[in-house]
């Protein structure tokens, strides 16, 4: 049985704009001590799939389906079963360190009172227990640094915290949401590097979720590919940047800059992401796609497995995609732009689903004129 | 922090004095005086009654007269409109019962309002929410010289529960209706902060980390929300407390408490100048008090925040 097992989940948030859907149908699990990277562009429903298994959608979200976690139903569970889950046997590790820990508390007290609460130790030896653990993740002067508060720490030395306090008591499964991304690159490295060696270390399973295909190169097992709250492609790490069989796969690894390819050129794929208060009937990438086809505009294709371990949701052959777009060539960057048909995408980490989804309950407020 | 303290109280002083020579001069300059009257007093009287009062001196000489008395002797000077009571009599007979009900006003408005506010904000968009931004409405709209009179209607009048003026140290009774009526409308002001803020604070990144870590909601709201919750709160309630405890003329009019609210009042009408000014002292040194003590509040609660 599968540590994580989760069926037919879907994820909507009710707006002002209408329902948003932002995860759609989707399965997949996860066995103890395997890694595996979720890939997609922002709004791909990626980081609401890991706040709807530890219940931490916003309150205007909603959550259908199944999450198992070792046999147990935990979605939409009473709080009570789920707070005995949650850092006990998941934990989740936050995109934002920066804004992530409380700033009013000493990391000291933050860290203890998840061993206080969960394995009943008293505050004296859960103060020493995350002093053992902010060394683990390599905080220098661990002891020292405990009694601080997080603004006395730098982005990245706050991210090394959330992962020492996520780590407390040793979870099974370890949920990472672009762990890296606030970050700046040379952070970046060494956090997954300690993520890597923790995972060795604890032998824990996590889901890492990224838009970073290097990412996922480096560190995971097998990897799952999401558009517009659907899977795209679920395999194994290595084949997938070998041999790309889903077009929207090929189009993010096509758009990969490479050092060993000259050019002033960068690729990317025109056009944005589907607004998902208007869900699209068929495949969400289809105006996108250049294999599309009559049917992908009606239908959404389903998860077929076409080689083992290997599944793509795709109309068009195996082997047309792996022959590559008939007319897909390198643009400048401007043209990329103009290939939008003028109209203003904005800032690309910004589109609607963020809007609508990350900050929901902000909307909210705005609107009940306090 | 000490530091700070001290400098705070040395930029006080100053503030002080400026707030001393202002409203001396804006008095001065009104027309008209104390002793103005309908019917005019004989010339001889009015000189007699000015030279006892040194009102017959150039401004500047009776200011300074005054800021002397007020500083090296903390002599407020006699009432202009009592001759048998000076200004410190006139306010120690008023401020301790407007302290009373003041501050008793300004506990129940803080504890219901945060209750009420934080309710809110838990469960938001529903009835509860509803029903404690209604009753916050309705509180805020409902001014407290209709209030007192609905409410001596009532208590007093019809149900007879209660005494409808006056004021007795020994009888609390007295100090009920004074309470409701002053603190009603800051209490919504609270409840109104404290849901916006609550709800801001609900949505924010650490607490979701709080509620990741498995604990119970009721530790997530009391340990991680409430403190950065209540800032905004904090900063109403300093001119807030001021303004409950230095009294409110309609709560004094309408119970006859005899609090320094109806003084103040009085004494602008009367041009009694010595008892307005001190009760301005009294409403200034106390807003200055206080505003530190919000300021000092502020850095104990955010670790961020060093003087």
């Amino acid at each position: 049985m599968a540590l994580l097992d989760i069926k037919n989940l879907n994820v909507t948030f009710d707006t002002n704009d209408g329902q948003v859907h932002a995860v759609n149908g989707i399965d997949m699990s996860l066995e103890r001590g395997e890694t595996l990277g979720i890939v997609g562009e922002s709004g791909s429903g990626k980081s609401q799939l890991a706040f709807s298994i530890m219940g931490l959608l916003a309150r205007n979200g909603r959550a259908t389906g199944s999450v198992k976690f070792d046999g147990q139903e935990i979605l939409n569970a009473p709080l009570k079963t789920l707070n005995d889950v949650r850092a006990e046997h998941i934990a989740m590790i936050f995109q934002d360190p920066m804004t992530s820990l409380n700033p009013y508390m000493r990391v000291s007290d933050q860290m203890a009172e998840v061993l206080t609460l969960h394995h009943g130790l008293s505050k004296s030896a859960a103060v020493a227990e995350s002093v053992r653990m902010l060394d683990a993740v390599r905080i220098p002067d661990a002891r020292g640094r405990a009694r601080l508060y997080p603004h006395e720490f730098s982005g990245g030395m706050r991210q090394r915290v959330m992962i020492a306090m996520a780590l407390l008591c040793k979870p099974d499964v370890l949920i990472a949401d672009e762990p890296t991304t606030a970050l700046d690159v040379t952070v970046q490295a060494q956090i997954m590097k300690l993520l890597d060696d923790l995972q060795t270390e604890f032998g824990m399973a996590m889901i890492l979720i990224t838009h970073d295909l290097g990412v996922v190169a480096g560190s995971c097992e097998r990897v799952m590919v999401m558009y517009g709250g659907r899977v795209m492609e679920k395999s194994p790490t290595d084949p997938v940047f070998a041999d790309p069989t889903h077009p929207y796969t090929q189009g993010l690894l096509a758009a990969i800059p490479r050092v060993d390819q000259k050019g002033d050129k960068l690729s990317a794929i025109p056009g944005s992401p589907p607004n998902m208060s208007r869900p699209p009937a068929g495949c969400p990438f289809a105006p996108r796609c250049d294999y599309v086809m009559e049917v992908c505009q009606t239908t959404m294709p389903p998860l077929e497995t076409f080689a083992p371990g290997r599944e793509r949701a795709c109309f068009a052959g195996i082997d047309t995609v792996r022959a590559g777009p008939k007319h897909h060539e390198d643009l400048p960057m401007e043209a990329a732009a103009d290939d939008t048909g003028g109209m203003d995408i904005g800032d690309p980490e910004m589109n609607m689903l963020d809007a609508l989804t990350d900050r929901p309950t902000t909307e909210e407020m705005a609107d009940d004129n306090r | 922090m000490f530091g700070f303290i001290l400098r705070r109280f040395a930029v006080a002083i100053p503030t002080l004095l400026l707030l001393i020579v202002a409203s001396f001069l804006l008095m001065h300059m009104a027309p008209g005086g104390p002793f103005t009257q309908e019917r005019a007093l004989p010339p001889q009287v009015l000189a007699n009654i000015n030279a006892k009062y040194g009102l017959d001196q150039p401004v500047l000489v009776q200011l300074w007269n005054y800021l002397s008395g007020v500083v090296f002797r903390f002599d407020f000077g006699p009432s202009f409109e009592y001759p048998d009571r000076t200004v410190n009599q006139v306010i120690a007979a008023g401020f301790p019962v407007t302290l009373t009900y003041g501050m008793i006003s300004f506990v129940v408005a803080v504890l219901v309002g945060c209750a009420l506010g934080t309710a809110a904000a838990i469960r938001h968009n529903t009835w509860l929410d509803y029903l404690a931004v209604g009753i916050s409405i309705g509180a805020q709209v409902l001014p407290n010289f209709v209030m007192a009179p609905i409410l001596v209607l009532v208590f007093t009048l019809i149900l007879g529960w209660l005494p409808g003026g006056g004021w007795s140290w020994s009888d609390p009774a007295f100090w009920i209706m004074p309470v409701i009526a002053l603190s009603t409308s800051y209490m919504a002001s609270i409840a109104r902060i404290t849901r916006a803020s609550m709800l801001e604070v609900l949505s924010s990144n650490h607490i979701r980390t709080a509620r990741a870590k498995g604990l119970p909601e009721s530790k997530v709201i009391l340990r991680h929300a409430l403190k950065p919750a209540l800032l905004p709160v904090i900063s109403y309630l300093g001119p807030a407390f001021v303004s409950m405890i230095t009294g409110s003329v309609v709560i004094d009019m309408y119970f006859s408490t005899g609090g320094i609210g109806k003084a103040f009042v009085d004494s602008a009408l009367n041009r009694d100048y010595a008892v307005m000014m001190g009760v301005t002292i009294l409403i200034g040194a106390l807003t200055i008090l206080f505003s530190l003590v919000v300021d000092i509040l502020y850095a104990w609660i955010d670790p961020k925040i060093r003087y």
